[in-house]
C-alpha cells in the first residue's frame, strides 16, 4: 500500500507569539518549528499500516518555506517514513492554495492508497486542508479520527463529535483520513532512523510547477492583533464558605454571567 | 448583501448559533435565505418566525439523516452554486467544520472557520478571528471568490427576540451523489450536556483535582449551573478523562461567558484555549500560579473545600 502523510511545521505550543512590526503576522524570530501534534498521529498510523501489511511506502509532504520546513520532513524521515517531498512556499499560504498544491503533487507523485493528516494544524486550527485535498482528489474523507481499520480496498475509522457521539464510517479507497489523538501513540524517532534521514534526499516542488497562482489565494490575514490585557485579577478573601458566597454574590451582581 | 445561513437543529427546534447568524444577518439587512438539511428541515425551519427570511431552503431526504461528508457537499455545493450568495454563515459546529472546507474547494469558495468576531451591514463585511489558538486575532481578507463562507463559534453574538411569519419552504433536491462514504453506525452520546465548544459556561478541572474519581465535585457544580465539564491536557494524558474534554491548544479552543478553572495551574497551552472566556473563576492552592493572571476573579484555596460550597451556593441562587 501507498500511503501519503501530509504534515505541516508550526511553532512549539510553548511559543509566545509577538505580532510583526507592521502587524500582517506573527514574529518569527526565534520560534522554535515542530510537527504540527496531529500530524505525528498521521506518521504513526501510516507506519504501523505499513507494518501491518508487511509491505509499502509512506511518503511525508509538506508545504512551507524550504529554508525551515525541511526539519519537519528530516523528523518524519528520523520516525520511519521512506521518502520526503517538500512544495516550497511563501511564509503565508491560505487553505484552498496549500490544498491545491498538495492535490497536485500528490497527484504528481501518484497511485496513493490512502492520505494521512492531522485532523487539523495548531497554528491556525482552520481545519481545511484534509477535506480540500480530498474533494480536489475526488476521494472520500473522514476528520477527527480517532480509530482506524485499513485493509485493501477500505478503511473504517471511528469518530467522535459533540455530545460524546460516536460516528463509525466506512470510506472506500484511496480516501483522506485526519487523524485526532487516542487514534495511537507517535513514536520517537530512533538514533539511527536520524542520521539516515540526514542522508536522504528531499524531493522538491514550487507552487508554479504545480500550477498555482496568486489567482487561487481566496483569504488572507491582516490585522494582528494580541488579546487585550486583562484587568486585574480580583481576589477573594476568607474561608472557603466565604469565599463560595462572595463570589457567587460577584458573578450574579457584578459579572452578570449567572 | 445576499446571505445564506446554513442552520442546524435538533429535537425540531434551531440551535442556538444559527439564531446569533440570524440576528446577525436580520439587523445586516439585504436578502437572507436559511439552509437545513436532514429528516425533520422543514417543520424546525417553520419556527423560525419573523426573521424576515426570504425563503428556508430544505431538504428533508432520509439520506441526509446522518452526517455523509459526500452528500452534505453535494447538497450545500449546488445550492451555492444556484443561489449565488455573497456570504454564507455557519456556526462553527464540528459539521460545519467537516463539511464547508470541502464545499469551499468545490465552488471555489473562500472558507474560514471559527471566526470569533462578525459585523455586517450593507455590504460591508468585517470579520475576526483567533490565531494560534487564541494567542492572537486577525483580520480576515476575501479575494477570488465569489461566495465568503464565515463559520462563526458559538457565543459570541446576540440572539433577538423576534415575532411574525414563518419563512416559506422551498425544498430543494438532492443532486445524485456515487458514494465512496458509507454511514455504518452512530451510537449517540449519553451526554445531555452542550459540546465544550458550544457550552456558555465551563467547569473545568486540573491536576489539582488529583484523580478522576473526583471529578465529580466538578459536576455536581456543573449540574447547578447549567455547565459543561472540561479538563487540562495533564489529566486527559494521565487518562481521568476523555480527550473530548480537554481545553488548550491541543484540545478545544473555547469561550464561554463564564469559565470555572479548579486545580489548573494554566500552562500557556491551557490559557491560549480560554482566554477569551468572558469571565474566569480561577480556584488554586498555589497564589503564583498563572492561571490567576488570566483570571477575573481569583481564589486562592482547596479545590475540594471551595467547590462544594459554591455549588450549595449557586445551587441556591439559580433556584
Amino acid at each position: 500500500m501507498r500511503i501519503a502523510v501530509c504534515l505541516k511545521q508550526v511553532p512549539d505550543t510553548e511559543t509566545k507569539i509577538k505580532i510583526n512590526s507592521e502587524a500582517t503576522g506573527i514574529d518569527t524570530a526565534g520560534v522554535k518549528w515542530i510537527i504540527s501534534p496531529y500530524d505525528e498521529h498521521a506518521i504513526e498510523e501510516a507506519l504501523k499500516i505499513k507494518q501491518a501489511q508487511g509491505s509499502g511506502e509512506v511518503i511525508a509532504f509538506t508545504l512551507g518555506p524550504k529554508s525551515r520546513a525541511g526539519d519537519a520532513l528530516r523528523t518524519s524521515l528520523a520516525m520511519g517514513c521512506d521518502e520526503a517531498v517538500i512544495i516550497d512556499s511563501p511564509e503565508y499560504l491560505d487553505n484552498y492554495s496549500t490544498a491545491k498544491a498538495l492535490a497536485a503533487a500528490l497527484q504528481k507523485e501518484g497511485n496513493f492508497d490512502l492520505i494521512l493528516t492531522g485532523k487539523l494544524a495548531i497554528d491556525d486550527n482552520a481545519s481545511a486542508v484534509s477535506q480540500m485535498v480530498a474533494e480536489f482528489l475526488g476521494a472520500p474523507h473522514s476528520t477527527v479520527v480517532s480509530k482506524m481499520e485499513t485493509d485493501t480496498t477500505s478503511t473504517t475509522i471511528e469518530r467522535e463529535v459533540e455530545g460524546g457521539t460516536r460516528e463509525v464510517v466506512q470510506l472506500t479507497l484511496p480516501a483522506v483520513v485526519g487523524a485526532n489523538k487516542g487514534l495511537n501513540m507517535p513514536r520517537y524517532a530512533s538514533l539511527p532512523g536520524i542520521m539516515k534521514a540526514k542522508k536522504k534526499q528531499l524531493k522538491e516542488y514550487d507552487l508554479a510547477g504545480l500550477g498555482i497562482s496568486d489567482a487561487d489565494s481566496k483569504i488572507s490575514y491582516s490585522g494582528f492583533e494580541l488579546p487585550a490585557e486583562k484587568p486585574p485579577v480580583k481576589m477573594i478573601e476568607g474561608d472557603a464558605a466565604t469565599q463560595a458566597k462572595e463570589l457567587a454574590r460577584l458573578l450574579r451582581e457584578e459579572a452578570k454571567v449567572l | 448583501m445576499k446571505t445564506l445561513i446554513f442552520a442546524e437543529f435538533q429535537n425540531g427546534q434551531v440551535k442556538k448559533g444559527a439564531l446569533e447568524l440570524l440576528t446577525a444577518a436580520k439587523n445586516a439587512g439585504g436578502e437572507t435565505k436559511v439552509l437545513a438539511l436532514g429528516p425533520g428541515a422543514a417543520e424546525a425551519m417553520g419556527t423560525l418566525q419573523g426573521w424576515g427570511l426570504q425563503a428556508a431552503l430544505c431538504c428533508n431526504d432520509d439520506k441526509l439523516k446522518d452526517y455523509n461528508p459526500e452528500l452534505y457537499t453535494a447538497a450545500v455545493a449546488s445550492v451555492i452554486e444556484k443561489e449565488k450568495p455573497e456570504v454564507v454563515l455557519a456556526s462553527s459546529s464540528m459539521l460545519a467544520r467537516d463539511l464547508f472546507p470541502r464545499v469551499a474547494a468545490r465552488t471555489g469558495s473562500g472558507c474560514v472557520s471559527d471566526c470569533t468576531e462578525l459585523n455586517f451591514s450593507g455590504s460591508e463585511l468585517s470579520v475576526r478571528r483567533p490565531l494560534y489558538s487564541g494567542k492572537c486575532t486577525a483580520a480576515v481578507n476575501f479575494t477570488n471568490c465569489e461566495t465568503k463562507i464565515v463559520l462563526m463559534r458559538a457565543n459570541q453574538l446576540p440572539v433577538e427576540q423576534v415575532s411574525g411569519d414563518a419563512p416559506a419552504v422551498e425544498s430543494i433536491e438532492l443532486p445524485p451523489v456515487d458514494l465512496k462514504t458509507t454511514v455504518k453506525e452512530v451510537a449517540k452520546g449519553e451526554s445531555q450536556k452542550l459540546d465544550l465548544t458550544e457550552a456558555n459556561i465551563i467547569v473545568s478541572g486540573g491536576r489539582g483535582m488529583r484523580g478522576a474519581e473526583h471529578f465529580e465535585l466538578l459536576e455536581n457544580l456543573a449540574d447547578k449551573i447549567g455547565a459543561t465539564v472540561g479538563a487540562s491536557r495533564a489529566v486527559v494524558d494521565a487518562g481521568w478523562v476523555a480527550h473530548s474534554m480537554q481545553v488548550g491548544q491541543t484540545g478545544k479552543t473555547v469561550a464561554p461567558s463564564l469559565y470555572i478553572a479548579a486545580g489548573i495551574s494554566g500552562a500557556i497551552q491551557h490559557l491560549a484555549g480560554m482566554s477569551g472566556s468572558k469571565v474566569i473563576v480561577a480556584i488554586n492552592k498555589d497564589a503564583d500560579a498563572p492561571i490567576f493572571q488570566k483570571s477575573t476573579y481569583g481564589i486562592v484555596g482547596d479545590a475540594f473545600e471551595v467547590l462544594p460550597k459554591l455549588t450549595e451556593e449557586l445551587g441556591a441562587m439559580m433556584d
